[in-house]
């Protein structure tokens, strides 16, 4: 069985369900958003991702009709939006603090959308009870938000803004208050829900990992501009430029200059006195261009030996080890003082591991390991 | 030991202010009027002992109040007028407590001050002045008819319309206040979220603005009807002589009339009227710290 492949951005074809066209937004003369531009499909599970501060919310308030764009227009299934105000949107919004009606029970708030349709009665209990098997709520749906716990509100949120069927689902760090267990379970959850209900969602963290987890694409952010838009692995393993690789998980970067030595191969010197590096890139540079290569500490191994076949191998001094549990990060430094990050899977128990602090090893990668990056 | 004091300071306070005066009105409720000095009877007397001197103790003067119309107009009246004027303080009041709620952050504390500001003079001031205002050949009437849009003066002081006007005035700050710490404390998302799921502004306010300040909305009612009920100087400065209202009955059976007495039971059954929305206060006021938990 062959599963299809969901990848309408790669299809000519494909009519966004959103379209942001050089939106601009503005507060005073602070320009929160910078002529951004974004297409995003139906069905899609779209994650904004970036630090505090550089615009997710008022990306997120813009779609759900809150804020104006200052300039630029953005489009909802081929519709300038600008002139439509919120409460007839077919957009709903799980808001950052939840924002459940404190003087209503779960089901009231539930129901509290589904009213504003006059829809008949039973209809509408029939919705809400469902909206209830979904989000496993039923059997607190007498109680008020003040009643249950911190998960339970957040999938009342969910299930309030879920229960109108709209086009689109806004979730702005729906799970920041949640613990890490509790957060990854929902994770879950939540792309289950997306898979079942069929509703595009769009969802904000500053959560790296979250926005790994579960979303089908991510755009990462900087003061009002994207900086990459991609799915999970491209990001992960093909960041556009230091920001992406710096922000998204772990990594080292190692500044050089690189010189042309093969079809897609350069190599890299880094250290006066030390051999360049071999590196594969498909993007071009020219002799003596300074770049960075940016490589995963999981991607560099580690051992007591000089390996041999390497594409690359320094000799360094075992400095720190940061024990994880499953994983172990070591913190190697090399004699030109620099230190790259090391990290293996801890197959063995720790006591008869090979190497400890102060031990000489040997750090090796092969030539795709990393990304060659320029300025 | 610790606890027990700080348990006893609040009952002790109870008693010396509330209890001990409450047992001497209502002893001298149940006295009969004499001509003596203090003018009932009768004294206690440790010489005949305390049986003797509760057995003089009657109810007669509760009897009188409901013998002699006048007393239960009075209470009638006068819940009549703490009801108007608490509605009107209401419709005056959460417009204003509304705007102060929505006003920028650095404009609250001198807003705020403003509705407290007239307290810093004194009230009787505030009630005369109210009568050069509202006086036929008052500041009101002069400026109306400077402008020509009456030939006579409108006839106010010394009506009830007077008197409203010096309540809602009065007791407006005990309105705004409470309303106002309820609407600022409203979660201006909750408003988004409920124009998110499709209410119209309007919507959103009757849905989730009020509902959200009623409990200030109860606190200001009580705290503009209770005192309201009992209220004397505005109906005796500002009202006329149709002016019926329990406090001025009380203050002309006890100066005019002398008959302490009577007086006292006209005072014990207001407090008795009083108990029930005063629980009632209580009440809201504890569900409302529970809600906060
Ligand atoms: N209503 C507003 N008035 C002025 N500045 C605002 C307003 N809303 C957001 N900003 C500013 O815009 C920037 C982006 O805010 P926001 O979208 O909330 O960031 P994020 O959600 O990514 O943390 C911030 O610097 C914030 O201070
Ligand atoms: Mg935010």
């Amino acid at each position: 069985m062959t599963v299809p492949v969901f990848e309408p951005w790669n299809d000519p074809e494909a009519k966004p369900l959103i379209q942001f066209q050089n939106v601009t937004k503005r507060f005073g003369v602070f320009t929160a958003i910078d002529d951004l531009s974004l297409d995003i499909y139906e069905r899609e599970f779209f994650a904004l991702l970036g630090p505090s501060g550089c615009g997710k919310t008022t990306m997120m308030r813009m779609l759900a009709g809150f804020e104006t764009p200052t300039e630029g227009k953005i489009y909802l299934s081929s519709q300038d939006i600008a002139p439509v105000p919120p409460n007839k949107r077919l957009v709903n919004m799980m808001f950052q603090s939840y924002a459940l009606f404190p003087h209503l029970s779960v089901w009231e708030n539930i129901a509290f959308g589904l009213k504003r349709e006059n829809r008949p009665k039973h209809d509408i209990a029939e919705r809400v009870d469902e909206m209830l098997r979904l989000t496993r709520l039923e059997k607190f749906a007498r109680r008020k938000p003040h009643q249950i716990s911190g998960g339970q509100r957040q999938r009342v949120a969910l299930a309030r803004s879920l229960a109108k069927a709209p086009k689109l689902l806004l979730l702005d760090e729906p799970l920041g208050a949640l613990d890490k267990k509790l957060r990854q379970d929902t994770q879950f959850e939540l792309m289950d829900i997306q898979e079942k209900t069929g509703t595009t969602f769009v969802i904000v963290t500053h959560d790296q990992e979250e926005a790994m987890t579960v979303a089908s694409r991510v755009a990462v952010m900087d003061n009002g501009k994207l900086v990459q838009v991609a799915t999970p692995d491209r990001i992960y393993e093909n960041p556009n430029s230091l920001y992406v690789a710096d922000f998204i998980g772990d990594v080292n970067i190692i500044d050089g200059t690189a010189s042309p030595s093969g079809q897609d191969q350069y190599s890299l010197a880094w250290k006066d006195g030390l051999a360049p590096l071999n590196v594969s890139s498909t993007q071009s540079f020219s002799e003596g261009q300074s770049c960075h290569l940016a490589i995963r500490p999981e991607k560099v191994t580690i051992s007591a030996e000089e390996p041999t076949g390497a594409d690359n191998a320094v000799p360094g001094r075992v400095l720190d080890i940061a024990y994880l549990g499953n994983i172990s990060t070591y913190h190697v430094e090399l004699p030109s003082g620099a230190v790259i990050k090391a990290q293996t899977a801890n197959t063995r128990r720790i006591a008869r591991r090979a190497f400890t602090w102060e031990d000489p090893v040997w750090l090796s990668w092969t030539a795709t390991a990393g990304v060659l990056l320029a300025d | 030991m610790r606890r027990v004091v700080l348990i006893a300071i609040p009952y002790l306070w109870l008693l010396a202010l509330f209890l001990v005066p409450f047992a001497i009105v209502l002893k001298i409720a149940l006295s009969d009027a004499a001509i003596a000095r203090p003018p009932y009877i009768p004294q206690f007397d440790w010489a005949s002992g305390i049986w003797a001197f509760l057995a003089q103790l009657d109810f007669e003067n509760f009897v009188w109040l409901t013998e002699d119309d006048l007393y239960w107009k009075a209470y009638l009246s006068s819940l009549k007028i703490a009801a108007v004027s608490t509605a009107f303080t209401l419709l005056l009041g959460y417009p204003m407590a509304y705007g102060l709620a929505r006003a920028p952050e650095e404009w609250r504390p001198t807003l705020i001050m403003l509705v407290i500001l007239p307290f810093w003079t004194s009230f009787l001031i505030r009630v005369y002045a109210w009568m050069g205002i509202l006086s036929n050949e008052g500041l009101l009437n002069q400026f109306l008819m400077t402008l020509g849009l009456i030939d006579s003066p409108f006839v106010i002081l010394n009506t009830n319309t007077a008197v409203y006007i010096g309540i809602v005035y009065t007791y407006l700050p005990f309105m705004i206040l409470p309303i106002y710490a309820a609407l600022e404390r409203l979660d201006g998302a909750l408003i988004e979220a409920a124009e998110d799921l499709g209410c119209s502004r309007l919507q959103a306010f009757w849905l989730v603005t009020i509902p959200l300040s009623r409990a200030g909305i109860i606190a200001g009612c009580f705290l503009v009807f209770i005192p309201t009920l009992g209220e004397f100087v505005i109906p005796s400065l500002l009202g006329g002589s149709d002016t019926l209202m329990i406090g001025k009955v009380l203050w002309e059976e006890f100066f005019s009339n002398r008959d302490w007495p009577v007086a006292s039971a006209v005072a014990v059954v207001l407090l008795l009227i009083l108990i029930v929305p005063i629980v009632l206060f209580q009440r809201n006021q504890q569900k409302q710290q529970e809600a906060e938990q």
